[in-house]
């Protein structure tokens, strides 16, 4: 039934990455976004495609993010040719550095334990030693005693990747309206849905995905789901740009297209706070400077605090309501690596009226399991 | 292009782009460049030439290299002797 | 964590000064951060240089400017401690983040007061980003600092006393001015002349109107009317272009020289989390406050022309209420006497403020370069974006400064949105059908001055965490 129309509640890369999809695929689509200093993830994002030490202990999350990591290159070809905004993703493979050999273990047995539980051949890694990684990354610190390695991982702008969703979805003629705080889900009169806002408009469709980040704990539960998510502050400095020197990305630290270098990360649970911290600050610089001490002298430019929509298993939620068929929720704090997944996936399952089942793990019924 | 009125009371010498330079003590890094003549650097966005505009540390068009750090504010360094500079071509290479 | 200091003030222009000055006078010791090496802001730029080895240019740079030895020699004399050179990055949570010599320290302060002054309005015109482009304060100040001068053919346009001033100063300097561009519509004069009352023989008023006949009687050509105005030229400007009811003409120029009057400087008021509003009659952000010129956040105040244009010879009137106010908090002072300072220094705002109203109506910028009409326009210098770019992005509904920031990096550049902030509110603005608002700003993040890597890593006195 392409002929659907679908309401999305959000504006962000989850919910621009499904109503692009859902209007590729033919449906009439309205999104609707909050306001410009609405709380938004994917403006305060770090902008990897990550594979590696996602999913520990949840492979269908795991093969849910390399599933988006392989559509990616597609992905990016496609949005560019649509919106015109090169999103600037590339697939080099990501290392993750440790400086020292306990935090090399530790990654090491994290990572093995992901391969362990993945299907045979589906997810690799690497450990880098340190002489080998000096032919990978210019400049690393004395302190630097090696890596893990992974071919899934790449990097992409998340700004430009929200811009050119933005455009490709206005260019497939989806309608936008912003500035909006969904106030209300409700049942209409001749079926389908009616989503009401603070100023009084309602959209109706009929159906709706409700992709709030933050906000979706509330509008889920109007239709009997329970989504609990929270606030988990990051932290990340900008630098000045600079010449080309990183070819790949590293967890912590990336040097993006144009030349800046982004320096993370951490979490905090300040609840809804986007001030930033100058002793989180100062340890974000220190612990990075430290793997990339060519970083001394690059003034940064800016830093900011964003908050990720945390679930407390830290897995995404991709449901549809019991009570109210037809309207979907999806939520999760890695939106970007899970973009391509979004518009070309579950897009599909969101236009059949159904999710698929390899997806049931993800499901909200995971936190109301009684005992 | 800027021209000194008189000649300033105290001088100290710089290097610019590995030249011995004559500034007045007291001077900003951007002035001396100034007076020095017209090309002051190549922006590291599309590579068009700029030159200071506000001199007083808004504009960010004053960048400069001074001993080895790039894109000092040179509208806010003072020199001092032996004081290298550089003129930026684009954006700084860093030395790893 | 080093002690808190009792009072901090940022700036050690008149405003910063006259702040420092009260606190010292009744008996507390303040800590005066300013990023430049000596005292005076910009309006008083290098005075104490300019007294001691050029003492003949203080006629060339014009009697307020002499003015300002008295209050610098006041402030040297002080028990004051004073920081030059110390930059502040941040401010929040009760301290400052100051860098000097290359070393970032945490400052604990328990009343704050910002006097950060004022920077002249950034007007995108095509061609400003050439090399020979500059604003005119950037030709005072070498004027002042370096005893520099454009050579060759210079054009001086826009509107505004400092314009006027500037090409006075650069005219008994020496140089010779090609022409004068005047850009206020003459529509100005009407709307000015209700604030003109009270103002016949006014002294600041009669300065100004003598600096323009003094250019005139120098026979520089004085053009009205200038619309459409450019720089053109290669990799610096060779040409400016303009038009007038007349036509369309293109001068040579060696340097042209823009101004088009001056704003608060928001920046570290904005980042700190002040809140502010549009001022629609001023054209420009302002930070609430309370009577004792506390901003919205508790021991941060403001003083001078950062929290509205009043000039500089309100200025340190403006630093007295305001320090006033922090002696009042910290318990120096009994209300009633903080009170009774606080009326002279109002009655002293009020008279050395009189002619602002006037002086703003009748140099008003038009919104037509607020807002480029040509689409090759840079508006983001740092970014070299173009005002094509951004109506391109705003056709999407951006909801806002924030959203086009992520899309386009407007803002994004070293300049932190210092020079396109203000068209970029308009552009919204103009998109929207209505006027500009506080939220069609970028929200500003530190640190606020340039700080590299290291410099925040190796941080101190802040917890290792």
């Amino acid at each position: 039934m392409s002929d659907a129309r679908f309401i999305v509640i959000g504006g962000g890369v989850v919910g621009a990455a499904i109503s692009y999809g859902l209007a590729r695929l033919g449906h009439p689509v309205t999104m609707i976004d909050g306001a410009d200093d609405a709380f938004r993830a994917s403006r305060a994002n770090f902008g990897l495609v990550w594979v590696q030490s996602k999913g520990l202990g949840k492979p269908d999350y795991a093969a849910w993010s390399r599933r988006s990591a392989a559509l990616y290159e597609d992905f990016r070809a496609e949005l560019e040719d649509e919106s015109g905004v090169d999103c600037a993703y590339h697939r080099p493979g990501g290392v993750t550095l440790a400086l020292s050999d306990d935090e090399l273990e530790e990654q090491v047995a994290i990572l093995g334990q992901i391969r362990g539980e993945a299907p045979a051949g589906e997810f690799e890694f690497e450990v880098v030693e340190r002489a080998q990684l000096d032919n990978m990354l210019p400049g690393l610190g004395p302190e630097v005693v090696g890596a893990t390695y992974s071919a899934h991982d790449g990097e992409t702008n998340s700004l430009f990747l929200l811009h050119a969703l933005h455009g490709a979805f206005q260019r497939r003629g989806g309608a936008y309206v912003q500035g909006h705080h969904v106030t209300g889900i409700e049942a209409a009169a001749g079926g389908g849905y009616a989503v009401s806002t603070a100023d009084g408009t309602v959209h109706t469709g009929d159906r709706v995905v409700v992709a709030a980040g933050l906000g979706n704990q509330e509008l889920a539960a109007r239709v009997g789901l329970e989504v609990p998510v929270r606030p988990v502050q990051g932290q990340v400095i900008v630098t000045e740009r600079a010449d080309p020197l990183l070819s790949m990305p590293t967890l912590n630290v990336k040097q993006t297209r144009e030349g800046t270098f982004m320096l993370g990360a951490s979490q905090a649970e300040v609840d809804y706070d986007i001030t930033t911290d100058a002793a989180v600050l100062k340890r974000i610089a220190a612990r990075n400077l430290r793997a990339f001490p060519f970083l001394s002298d690059l003034r940064v430019v800016r830093s900011w605090a964003g908050l990720r929509v945390m679930t407390p298993d830290g897995f995404p939620i991709y449901d549809q309501s019991p009570s109210h068929p037809g309207i979907f929720i999806a939520t999760g704090h890695s939106g970007v690596t899970t973009a391509a997944a979004h518009a070309y996936v579950l897009a599909d399952y969101f236009s059949k009226g159904e999710i698929g089942a390899e997806l049931a793990g993800l499901s909200s019924a995971r936190f109301h399991v009684q005992a | 292009m800027f021209r000194r009125r008189a000649a300033p009371a105290a001088t100290v010498t710089v290097r610019l782009d590995g030249e011995a330079v004559a500034a007045a003590a007291g001077d900003s890094v951007a002035a001396v460049l100034l007076a020095a003549g017209a090309d002051y650097r190549r922006h590291g966005v599309g590579g068009a030439a700029r030159a200071p505009f506000c001199m007083i540390g808004n504009c960010h068009d004053c960048l400069v290299e001074v001993d080895g750090v790039a894109n000092r504010q040179g509208c806010l360094v003072t020199v001092a002797e032996g004081m290298r500079i550089r003129r930026m071509r684009g954006k700084p290479v860093l030395a790893t | 964590m080093s002690a808190a200091v009792d009072l901090a003030i940022v700036g050690a222009g008149p405003a910063g000064m006259g702040a420092a000055l009260e606190a010292a006078r009744h008996g507390l010791r303040p800590v005066v951060l300013d990023e430049h090496g000596a005292p005076g802001g910009q309006i008083y730029r290098n005075i104490e240089g300019v007294t001691r080895d050029r003492p003949g240019d203080l006629a060339v740079l014009g009697a307020d400017y002499g003015a300002g030895a008295a209050l610098v020699a006041a402030f040297r004399a002080a028990d004051i401690d004073y920081r030059p050179g110390s930059a502040v990055f941040e401010v929040g949570s009760g301290g400052l983040g100051v860098l000097s010599d290359g070393v970032a320290r945490r400052l604990e302060a328990r009343e704050i007061i910002l006097a950060t002054g004022a920077m002249e309005r950034p007007v995108p015109q095509p061609g400003w980003t050439l090399p020979g482009v500059l604003s005119a304060g950037a030709a005072q100040t070498l004027l002042k600092a370096s005893n520099l001068v454009p050579a060759g053919r210079v054009v001086v346009a826009g509107s505004g006393p400092l314009l006027f001033l500037l090409a006075w100063q650069l005219a008994e300097a020496g140089v010779d001015i090609a022409a004068i561009l005047r850009t206020s519509p003459r529509g100005n004069l009407w709307r000015a002349l209700p604030h003109a009352l009270g103002l016949v023989g006014n002294p600041d008023v009669a300065k100004g109107l003598g600096w323009i006949r003094a250019l005139k009687r120098r026979g520089i050509p004085f053009l009205e009317g200038v619309t459409a105005l450019a720089a053109e030229g290669d990799d610096r400007v060779e040409r400016v272009r303009y038009r007038r009811a007349g036509g369309e003409t293109v001068l040579p120029a060696d340097t042209l020289l823009l101004h088009e009057g001056v704003v608060p400087n928001p920046q570290l008021a904005r980042a700190s989390g002040a809140a502010h509003d549009f001022d629609a009659a001023r054209g420009h952000l302002a930070a609430r406050h309370d009577d004792w010129l506390q901003t919205s956040l508790d021991g941060v105040a403001l003083a001078g022309d950062g929290l509205r244009i009043h000039g500089a010879k309100a200025a340190p009137a403006l630093g007295r209420w305001a320090a006033l106010g922090c002696l009042l908090r910290l318990g120096r002072l009994e209300a009633a006497t903080a009170e009774r300072g606080r009326a002279e220094a109002r009655a002293e705002v009020a008279r050395a403020a009189r002619p602002q109203a006037f002086l703003h109506e009748l140099y008003r910028v038009p919104d037509e370069p607020m807002t480029p009409r040509d689409d090759d326009t840079v508006v983001c210098r740092c970014e070299a974006l173009t005002a094509g770019e951004i109506r391109r992005a705003l056709a999407l509904d951006v909801p806002g400064p924030n959203q086009l920031k992520a899309f386009l990096r407007a803002g994004m550049g070293p300049c932190q949105s210092r020079m396109c902030a203000p068209t970029v509110a308009r552009m919204f603005a103009a998109r929207d059908g209505r006027g500009v608002t506080e939220g069609d700003h970028f929200r500003l993040r530190p640190p606020v001055k340039p700080i590299t890597v290291r410099e925040l890593a190796e941080m101190q006195d802040l917890a290792a965490d």
